[in-house]
């Protein structure tokens, strides 16, 4: 089956989920109807002298001295063992396609350095003269080190790509298997996003640029996308993959087939490192460009899945941005991260693990936290409440700092 | 699928050489001296960048102060590779590929907790988070930030088709040449600029390569002469364009990018690498090729197994890591434009190394590798212009 540009058609056969709501697909979706909050108080570390101490964290067992590399590593092996147990593709440990991972950037932290300093010389040259033989060090925080063992481990095909696009990151991982189905390099492949960065230094980082929330008295309520009184995301934690195949591949196998990825478009903006152009053209394009890549138009998308970070800035571009494309008739929009929070280099992917499950249920995950309406944001943001609703195609949109905006077409099994 | 014929319209090159294309193609082809700082970071002898004229690529003094050194050099590299493919009216459509590194540190902070905390038995407690909180600069996390040069390049340049940033040392280089060059050849757009870049000059980046055993220390020597990687600072970006956008605008083609493959092994026996590259030949080079540039990184293990896939070759080689040292995520952008620019000029380098070997007065299609230090086995093709 080919789509409306002559492309093999790409199916979404296998899901997988983890967030701070929960293990797995199902629970994290139930949870999400239900329209539960997955923020609390941090505990893995003190939080002491920081100005926000909730985030949507992800407790592994056993995870007390992780650093960041190590917990995106086993955050996402789950969320790819539930996928491709799902798809039933391939044979254990050998997947038969490459692998596409959106992940944060990492690099040597803190127990690293403590740990080379305590051979005396806390120094640079000290510590560099100390890290002789750390192997350990080197592989866990090259930028491509998770991404070659969660390929070895999995038995994917080729070399691995991991990619960043700040908050886009996990809809450019699904963007690059898309393409890759498309031009016929491979019949599967799996995409995901990850992201474990929860730690003093990457919220203070995140603190510098205001962008958190500092609602720490009530960790549920922190996180209001859309609200009146949003100031700012909750940083949190998660992952999601999808196996995605040929249509044709999966028919073949007789697959059972979840959905598909009926288009991806991006534009990227070049007004201002953490802000949108006031003229929306970066956010506007790329809604656009997906719905053209999809072959649809805007009255086709029954519902969006919002970026929707709860910075005040964010969503009344978004709004804007969606008021442009679709004019009066705006579909409804909501908000994954008013339960799960921000997740960062994860969020792409899980937003469309949500999209897609938006469409088989037939039931729109709300907007939660939705107290007081901003007279600025005039979307139907499905309020606190899941609702029921018909949906055929889902715009999923991924707006990130640095200009990078991804939004992606999900849609049913075709008929 | 109609596929359409890539080419280089465009490079932007800096190294310890200098910048452009003919302080690169003038010192290469006559033969030159490293240019090596050994004091500096010693005992590890690194290729410093050249002294570079940022104004004239990144006009607005705030834009330069909004990046680390890292970004700043790829913002710079990515512009000279615009201008010499006389596309700055082509920037809107332009699609971007990034093979970032990042993560530069406040050296002087690090050290300071260091020397306070590192021997606490607690990972620094509550004084960790105080000591960063009132120490961290607000503008460092974005200066470093890996996706942030690709958002620079589209803030400082105007680049906005399409922005996607690549992480993996080398095998993100090559990755994101595969796949601009993938995308190009089926249709999406018409325009893309792709590369990486790499500062040497850094001390966190020493730390992490020292763990992996990889690196050269004490006096400077040449490639083949030494065990272990010498970095140096490099940029390489490369404007592509299909063949027919190319020719339509007039443009000025240096070489076509035939082909770029690539492959990750684990590398669990000796020769896994090499048989890997051997697979990937044909693939790019089923005609064959007249001459080599060769990715060799210097990394031990790396780089045993690719002599041994050059020696079957026997082919002129030549070794621009004994010149410029290893750049990393600028290594193998910058070696495809240096062959894109051997082709253009019509000849080849004289040999950068004791060991290249072979002479190749005319070539008319080259060979680029790229090993990666830990991961990674990566060629690409090009051809001259006129030969298409």
């Amino acid at each position: 089956m080919r789509d409306h540009l002559g492309r093999p058609v790409v199916v979404v056969t296998g899901l997988g989920a983890v967030t701070a709501l929960g293990f797995g697909v199902k629970d994290n979706w139930s949870r999400l109807l239900a329209g539960q909050s997955g923020i609390r108080r941090i505990t893995r570390f003190p939080t002491e002298h920081l100005k926000t101490t909730i985030a949507g964290t992800v407790d592994l067992p056993g995870d007390e001295g992780f650093t960041s590399p190590e917990r995106v590593e086993r955050m996402a092996a789950m969320a790819i063992e539930e996928a491709v147990a799902e798809s039933a593709i391939g044979t254990k440990g050998a997947f038969p396609g490459p692998l596409f991972l959106g992940m944060p950037p990492v690099e040597v932290e803190w127990p690293h350095r403590f740990s080379l300093a305590r051979a005396g010389d806390p120094t640079y040259p000290g510590m560099t003269a100390a890290a002789a033989g750390r192997a350990d060090i080197y592989e866990t925080c090259l930028y491509g080190g998770v991404g070659e063992r969660l390929a070895a481990r999995f038995g994917t095909r080729g070399a691995p790509i991991t990619t960043t696009t700040a908050c886009a990151t996990g809809a450019t991982a699904i963007q690059l298997g898309v393409e890759a189905i498309q031009r016929g390099e491979t019949e599967a492949c799996i995409a995901l996003g990850a992201d474990g960065t929860v730690q003093p230094e990457a919220l203070i980082r995140f603190s510098l640029l205001s962008a958190l929330s500092q609602r720490n008295d009530d960790p549920t309520k922190a996180s209001r996308p859309f609200e009146k009184n949003r100031a700012g995301f909750v940083m949190s934690e998660g992952a999601a993959a999808l196996v995605l195949e040929s249509y044709e591949a999966a028919r073949a196998r007789g697959a059972t087939i979840l959905g598909i990825v009926a288009g991806a478009g991006e534009r990227a903006d070049n007004f201002h490192r953490t802000r949108s152009n006031p003229d929306g053209r970066a956010i506007v394009g790329a809604m656009k460009n997906a719905l053209a890549d999809a072959g649809l138009e805007p009255g086709d998308i029954s519902y969006v899945n919002a970026h929707g970070t709860g910075t005040p800035e964010n969503d009344k571009m978004e709004n804007f941005g969606m008021r442009a494309v679709f004019g009066e008739d705006a579909p409804p929009i909501s908000s994954n991260k008013s339960m799960i929070g921000h997740t960062l280099s994860a969020a792409g992917a899980l937003e469309a693990v949500f999209s897609l499950l938006t469409i088989r249920d037939g039931r729109l995950p709300p907007t939660i936290n939705y107290d007081e309406p901003d007279p600025s944001i005039t979307l139907d943001v499905v309020p606190n409440v899941a609702r029921d609703a018909t949906v055929k195609h889902v715009l999923s949109n991924s707006f990130g700092f640095g200009g990078q905006n991804v939004c992606l077409v999900l849609s049913g099994e075709p008929r | 699928m109609t596929r359409h014929e890539v080419v280089v319209t465009g490079i932007g090159l800096v190294t310890a050489l200098g910048e452009g294309p003919d302080a690169h193609w003038n010192a290469l082809s006559a033969g030159t001296a490293p240019v090596v700082d050994e004091a500096t970071y010693a005992p590890w002898p690194v290729h410093p960048l050249p002294a570079l004229n940022l104004d004239a690529q990144i006009p607005k003094k705030g834009d330069q102060r909004q990046m680390e050194p890292w970004q700043r050099l790829g913002t710079y590299a990515a512009g000279l590779a615009i201008d010499d493919a006389n596309a700055r009216g082509l920037v809107e459509d332009m699609h971007l590929i990034v093979a970032a590194g990042g993560g530069e540190r406040d050296l002087a902070l690090d050290e300071q907790v260091n020397a306070e905390l590192a021997n606490r038995n607690d990972g620094g407690g509550d004084r960790l988070n105080e000591l960063l909180a009132t120490g961290l600069r607000p503008t460092l996390f974005l200066a470093q930030l890996s996706n942030l040069l690709a958002g620079n390049i589209s803030i400082v340049h105007g680049v906005t088709g399409s922005s996607r940033t690549f992480m993996g040392e080398e095998s993100a280089a090559a990755d994101a040449v595969r796949i601009a060059h993938a995308r190009l050849a089926e249709g999406r757009g018409g325009i893309a600029l792709v590369g990486g870049a790499m500062t040497a000059q850094r001390w966190d980046l020493l730390l992490l390569y020292r763990g992996g055993e990889g690196m050269y220390q004490g006096a400077f020597k040449p490639l083949s002469a030494r065990q272990g990687m010498v970095l140096g600072s490099t940029a390489g970006f490369l404007v592509l364009e299909t063949a027919e956008h190319a020719a339509a605008r007039g443009a000025r083609v240096l070489a076509r990018l035939d082909a770029v493959a690539s492959d990750t092994t684990r590398r669990a026996a000796p020769g896994d690498s090499a048989a890997a590259a051997r697979a990937l030949l044909p693939r790019v080079a089923p005609d064959g090729v007249d001459a080599v540039i060769s990715g060799n990184s210097g990394s031990p293990a790396a780089s045993a197994e690719e002599e041994a896939f050059l020696r079957e070759l026997k082919l002129p080689v030549r070794r621009p890591a004994s010149l410029i040292g290893h750049g990393v995520e600028g290594a193998f952008p910058a070696h495809v434009a240096l062959a894109a620019l051997a082709l253009s000029r019509g000849g080849f380098y004289a040999p950068m190394d004791p060991a290249d070997s072979g002479e190749a007065a005319s070539p008319n299609r080259l060979l680029v590798t790229g090993f990666g230090q830990w991961r990674g086995e990566a060629l690409a093709t090009l051809s001259r212009a006129e030969a298409t």
